[in-house]
């Protein structure tokens, strides 16, 4: 129990890591990372909504009539996308301001909707937590990483949380700003996929 | 049959709680999620509109009722004594939704202290220029409250943004809401802070 316990959460921080591993829930991937914060922002809300929208499935598998299932998902993941957008627009409002438009967007993001129909819907609830912790950590170390690449590269400076940098290049630096804008993003992205798919060769 | 009904009971159900349970949460961030507009959205926009007031705009607002719904004003003392108001309308027909703007108008000589932009979702670079970039807005400062505040392209007196036209008439279009509104409600204003 405990291994399998184990090998459910670590597979989501490495072998099966959603954007790099199975290309999947590019949409936010691409669009937010223009800085550290907002992928460790994004990645959060994102994480809480699998964990949870995971739990329900898994405890309601059996009450879920088969073809209402997907039906079913979306409402609840939706209730969850929404308890998100209200708790950060009442504690972390500018985080909320910058991510706009892609925290509802949340409800359609194949990962969450992924995990539900292929795991949460077959598997114990303390699986499907484990299962949707690791899966929603190794997303916001994807999205972190990936904003951290850019936000170097393209600003000069990471911001971790709260707006201010923890760490600037310099004034020497002159700052590559096509890689904070949308094509910077896909070169960033294909760039990363191309290392790790290098690193994972056997 | 049987099966139909399990699908809508288990439907209805899911529906009814995740409903309950928003509402439930909606009501508990309500009063913050106001709070944390009025910080991070329109202080911003007064503050730089009311540059030298001698009193607190924000702790002496208070609420009229219009036809479009409640209204929040804030009321500001000038330097030279006379009173403003400032207040915010929403611009339809942005690139990205509608365009809020605070507006401040003189209440003693029935001119607009000035404009400025507090949410849109235009796009980064062109239309958000309207906010970042002080040059458009200004155009409104010491406008008389019965100018044409429509753009040049549309007969008016505002020259749009160059690249972000559709942007900079959604703005104009907030502007004379304000001026709509302002010219209603004066009176009731003017009661407010005697």
């Amino acid at each position: 129990m405990a291994q399998s316990l184990a090998k459910e959460f670590t597979k989501g921080l490495w072998a099966e890591i959603p954007p790099f591993r199975l290309v999947l829930g590019l949409c936010p991937t691409l669009a937010v990372t223009k800085t550290v914060e907002n992928g460790i922002g994004m990645g959060l809300a994102t994480t809480f909504v699998l964990v949870f929208s995971n739990l329900l499935i898994s405890i309601l598998r059996n009450a879920i009539p088969p073809k209402v299932r997907i039906a079913c998902y979306i409402v609840i993941i939706a209730t969850f996308v929404t308890i998100v957008e209200l708790v950060m627009q009442a504690f972390t409002y500018p985080l909320f301001l910058t991510l706009g438009i892609f925290i509802p967007l949340i409800v359609v993001n194949c990962i969450v909707l992924g995990r539900a129909e292929a795991f949460a819907s077959k598997n114990t609830p303390v699986l499907a937590v484990a299962d949707g912790l690791g899966i929603g950590i190794g997303f916001t170390l994807s999205l972190a990483s990936l904003g951290a690449v850019r936000e170097l590269i393209g600003a000069g400076t990471i911001t971790i949380w709260g707006g201010n940098p923890v760490f600037a290049v310099g004034d020497w630096y002159h700052p590559f700003s096509f890689m904070v804008e949308a094509p910077g993003a896909f070169v960033a992205l294909g760039l990363m996929l191309a290392c790790m798919n290098l690193i994972g060769k056997k | 049959m049987r099966e139909m009904i399990s699908m809508i009971v288990v439907l209805t159900l899911l529906a009814s709680v995740s409903g309950g349970l928003l509402a439930a949460v909606k009501s508990g961030t309500e009063v913050r999620i106001e709070e944390q507009i009025l910080q991070f959205q329109k202080a911003p926009a007064i503050e730089s509109l009311f540059t030298d007031v001698t009193n607190d705009p924000l702790k002496e607002r208070f609420n009229l009722e219009t036809e479009g719904g409640t209204l929040q004003m804030f009321p500001g003392k000038l330097q030279d004594g006379s009173k403003a108001v400032a207040f915010e309308t929403f611009g339809k027909g942005g690139y990205g939704g509608d365009i809020g703007l605070m507006v401040a108008i003189n209440l003693d000589s029935d001119q607009l202290v000035g404009a400025r932009v507090t949410t849109h979702a235009e796009t980064p670079g062109l239309g958000s220029r309207a906010k970042d970039d002080l040059t458009f807005v200004s155009q409104f400062n010491n406008k008389p409250v019965d100018a044409n505040l429509a753009l040049k392209a549309d007969n008016g007196s505002i020259d749009a943004i160059s690249g972000a036209t559709v942007t900079a008439r959604a703005v104009t279009r907030a502007a004379i809401l304000a001026q709509e509104l302002y010219s209603q409600l004066k009176p009731e204003i003017l009661k407010q802070i005697q």
